[in-house]
């Protein structure tokens, strides 16, 4: 009965990490074809809520955490504020594709061609363990080893901080003069 | 699978990049991009049972939020200047 049922929790589990999964490419494709930024910003979101699925399946249950709460509800709610902020009806919601779209359509399938070749016959070489890791593990690597890499991070954020209140400051003194 | 979807969304956020007219529109494809990358992270980190896959994603993670954050005044003073978010208007930029 107990076996049963762990094999078709598992069965679940492969079900809904291939749904997911075709979920969040679907969300994806969408992108490069809906019109209006704010459909743009939906599917970006959509896709973002399933990576996070992905992730909590997957075992690490802090990214999942992290990624809806930085990307969905930092990034993307930043994002669709400016989206209603800038409303300009402009000839970009009419057309919605550069000149570009030929050549960057067909490198695109270039390179995604030939990193899937990479990644169909040299998969096997990536050794595969099962061996998974926790919060606590994360943590102490991420404090003990890679503390310098934190402390960069932070210094980046500080730059992004002071590079942002540079670039409006500018933007009013051109207006001024 | 997990591999083949990473490559598949850094593919289609590169050539949303490319390919799309709104900047809006490029700045989020440039996240899908970010996206992409963040899942090849976690799914090798898990393949070899290692953390540094997942301290790396926590770093991009910041590094989204920072380029969030200078992107969009960027964005903001540009359309406040041409009143215009197509990125066709703004080719006098490149050098």
């Amino acid at each position: 009965m107990v076996a049963t049922l762990n094999a078709l929790l598992a069965d679940l589990d492969t079900a809904l990490l291939f749904i997911f999964a075709l979920s969040a490419f679907v969300g994806a494709a969408l992108m490069l074809v809906l019109r209006h930024p704010m459909q743009v910003a939906m599917a970006l979101i959509s896709t973002m809520v399933f990576l996070g699925g992905i992730y909590g399946l997957l075992g690490v249950h802090f990214i999942a955490a992290f990624q809806v709460l930085i990307y969905v509800s930092a990034v993307m709610v930043f994002m669709v504020y400016v989206i209603m902020l800038l409303d300009v009806r402009d000839v970009s919601f009419k057309r919605r594709f550069s000149q570009w779209l030929v050549p960057g359509v067909a490198g695109g399938v270039l390179l995604v061609g030939a990193l899937g070749y990479g990644l169909w016959f040299g998969v096997d070489r990536i050794a595969t363990t099962t061996v998974s890791f926790g919060l606590a593990q994360f943590a102490a690597a991420f404090l003990s080893e890679y503390w310098f890499q934190f402390e960069l991070t932070s210094v980046l954020l500080v730059a992004a901080v002071v590079a942002a209140l540079a670039v409006i400051k500018g933007s009013r003194r051109r207006d001024r003069g | 699978m997990l591999l083949l979807l990473a490559m598949a969304l850094f593919g289609l956020g590169l050539v949303g990049v490319i390919v799309r007219r709104n900047l809006l529109v490029m700045l989020m494809c440039m996240e899908l991009m970010l996206n992409g990358v963040n899942l090849s992270l976690v799914t090798f980190a898990q393949q070899t049972g290692t953390a540094a896959g997942a301290v790396l994603v926590f770093l991009t993670f910041v590094v989204a939020a920072a380029e969030i954050a200078i992107a969009i005044p960027i964005v903001l003073v540009l359309v406040h200047q041409r009143r215009t978010l197509d990125a066709d208007a703004y080719t006098d930029l490149n050098g």
